[in-house]
């Protein structure tokens, strides 16, 4: 957890919070006043894991295997327990998360909570769909099984739930066979939005994971490095050990690091260090490679950054993400990392879960207050128009109208949301 | 594989170090108050690796329970290796000043519970002439402070104790380790707000109790800075002492 249950934006800053830790699957919820959230390691970058003027339930504490199966890759474990104990455990085991997203330090509730997808979403879909089942406790004292046959509406309104529906205390999940903990990685540079998505459209059916960086702030922005890749194969010998993790933000810099200089500066370098090739990769550093820096959210400053997060339907994907970045660029910064993933044609897991058919733009900024906010309202603009959405787990700024745009079906959750249970996102969303 | 007997092992600093142990593919032997905890953390450990995790309840301070629970563990195991004492809670101080029930009851979990199953373990491990007792003691015992001196008593009391037998087994070949944790940031200490850069993950010290119980070491502060933050504490003079808040 961050520091005061901060979100990993640090924006907005939630106020009053208390923070009861929970350590015990089997013990009843604390009676307290206020409402309740369940937070896990505090990796959604706006306020969906914050709770201002109530109680965050710290699920850190619940962070016990229960039972795996090493023949069928089927692992029950507490819901505090992050996505980086689980590789500690089964990578050596022969298995691998069936899905993950950039960060190894969420936890399975988190990861359920918000839907979470990864690189292979064309292949594997979210982790949502990999969930057998969960125990669900909610407000009422009372616990619930659910799983696809058992309270099938519960579980769908609990996965990308946003932790509205009560507290998982434990979940069990389909693991993925893996024969050595390395990356057979394919890497090709990309001029412009066209080529990134012939790059996606050639490389789905042969590789399980692809991802791209696009380059959204110097001149030759529109370029970008495509990253395509499957687990090795059994006869793989010898790939390289995992790296250590050997830097960390240790304090916040009083202003932002992250400017138009050091953003030109960044991008050039990277587009320049990343050539087109084979490699070899240990699977840490192309899934996670930012876990390397730990706390890298400090860089920006004490004002902290949003993360904006949408995607655009397939049809004029050129177009839309076009147009974002023709924003983004006269917006003034740009951002630090820009993300682009083709999502597959998948049918959610979840009613609120973020993934669907379309090109998925991933972006970072610090936040320069109502100069931020003005530039992500053009973005809406144009999501909206292409008929997208945007990612509630990044969110800090969405409003009522524009989140029912995004999610359609939202009235569906309703009757499933426990009384006692909110957050700072779901009280702005919900905002007459 | 190591034979294990952790005492106290629901406590954070107790799970953590036997996460490190099962990961190790030691057989364990848990005991705890609470039932349903005991068995959550006995499959945990299964699933880290440990081939074989069995657990027994006992209230340490019911000392005529204490023996059998001892005898199940060697059964259970086929004898024992390694025995970590780890229970205690952290007293009320303002209760135990107006109460001498509390008091007492404070001095019978933390110390004498300890030094009774320590009487017994001692006795067993001398015979069979190898292993080694760990026992988890306290900074707050190397010097009664005001904010919790009942608590720093009965820590004071395991220290000589652990410090007596360590040269007592030592002929036999048995290690006595005296573990002195300062702050760690669990469940038992919850309650204390504002946890400053001196307080550790009870990780940090899970790792440290295993390398310190690994070399055979005799007394080991943890994390290590205790042992200079301490050494200052105790010999700070009494008519300067008695001026300060601590």
């Amino acid at each position: 957890m961050n520091p005061a249950g901060l979100s990993w934006g640090r924006y907005p800053l939630p106020r009053h919070q208390t923070i009861v830790p929970l350590h015990w699957r089997d013990t009843a919820l604390p009676t307290c006043e206020g409402m309740l959230l369940a937070h896990g390691n505090g990796r959604s970058y706006g306020d969906s894991c914050t709770n201002d003027g109530g109680v965050l339930l710290h699920t850190r504490g619940l962070d016990r295997f229960i039972a795996f199966n090493v023949e069928t890759g089927i692992l029950r474990c507490e819901a505090g327990v992050l996505f980086s104990e689980i590789l500690e455990l089964a990578v050596p085991r022969g298995w691998f998360l069936p899905v993950t997203p950039g960060t190894k330090f969420v936890t399975v509730g988190g990861a359920i909570a918000n839907d979470v997808h990864g690189k292979n979403h064309h292949r594997a879909g979210t982790f949502g769909e990999h969930v057998r089942c969960f125990e669900l406790l909610r407000s009422d004292g009372t616990r619930t099984l659910c799983s696809r046959t058992e309270q099938a509406e519960l579980f769908r309104a609990s996965v990308g739930g946003l932790g509205l529906t009560g507290v998982i205390t434990w979940a069990e999940f389909s693991l993925q066979k893996i024969s050595n903990p390395w990356m057979e990685v394919n890497t090709q540079r990309f001029a412009d939005v066209a080529e990134f998505l012939a790059l996606s459209a050639e490389s789905a059916a042969d590789y399980d994971y692809s991802v791209a960086w696009f380059d959204c702030a110097g001149p030759a922005a529109g370029r970008g490095v495509f990253m395509r890749a499957n687990h090795a194969a059994a006869d793989t010998v010898a790939g390289p050990a995992a790296p250590r993790r050997r830097l960390r933000v240790q304090l916040t810099p009083p202003i932002s690091l992250i400017n138009r200089a050091t953003l030109r500066a960044f991008n050039a370098a990277y587009f320049h260090r990343n050539r087109a090739g084979r490699s070899l990769q240990h699977y840490e550093p192309y899934f996670f490679p930012l876990d390397a820096i730990g706390n890298w959210n400090r860089i920006y400053g004490p004002r902290g950054f949003l993360q904006y997060q949408c995607v655009v339907p397939m049809a004029d994907a050129n177009a839309s993400l076009s147009a974002l970045l023709g924003k983004i660029r006269s917006g003034g910064t740009g951002s630090f990392l820009a993300v682009l993933k083709v999502f597959g044609d998948r049918p959610a897991a979840g009613i609120l879960s973020f993934p669907r058919a379309g090109t998925t733009l991933a972006l970072d900024f610090p936040n320069l207050g109502q100069a931020t906010l003005d530039l992500l309202e053009r973005l809406d603009d144009i999501v909206v128009a292409a008929g997208g959405a945007v990612y509630p787990a990044k969110d800090a700024r969405l409003k009522r109208e524009r989140f029912q745009r995004y999610f359609p079906n939202w009235e569906a959750m309703l009757p499933h949301v426990d009384p006692r249970f909110s957050s700072g996102w779901w009280r702005r969303v919900m905002e007459q | 594989m190591r034979k294990i007997l952790i005492v106290g092992a629901t406590s954070a600093i107790a799970e953590a170090t036997a996460r490190i142990f099962a990961a190790r593919g030691d057989a364990l032997f848990l005991v705890g108050r609470n039932a349903q905890h005991l068995q959550a953390i006995a499959a945990d450990l299964g699933v880290r690796g440990a081939p074989r995790v069995a657990t027994a309840t006992l209230d340490v301070t019911d000392f005529g329970a204490q023996a059998a629970v001892l005898e199940q563990a060697e059964r259970a195991l086929g004898g024992l290796d390694i025995a970590l004492i780890a229970h205690g809670t952290l007293s009320d101080q303002a209760a135990c000043e107006s109460s001498i029930d509390a008091m007492r009851r404070e001095i019978d979990i933390n110390a004498v519970s300890a030094m009774a199953l320590l009487t017994v373990l001692a006795n067993r491990f001398e015979a069979r002439r190898q292993g080694t007792l760990a026992v988890i003691s306290s900074v707050a015992g190397d010097r009664g402070r005001q904010s919790n001196y009942v608590y720093g008593s009965a820590k004071a009391a395991v220290t000589a104790f652990t410090s007596g037998l360590r040269q007592r087994l030592a002929k036999s070949n048995v290690n006595v380790l005296t573990i002195k944790p300062g702050f760690v940031d669990t469940p038992m200490t919850s309650a204390i707000p504002n946890k400053g850069v001196l307080w550790a993950q009870p990780e940090r010290v899970a790792a440290g109790i295993v390398r310190a119980i690994d070399r055979r070491r005799s007394v080991v502060y943890l994390p290590w800075f205790w042992a200079v933050i301490m050494l200052i504490i105790k010999y700070i003079p009494e008519p300067i002492f008695k001026k300060i808040r601590l």
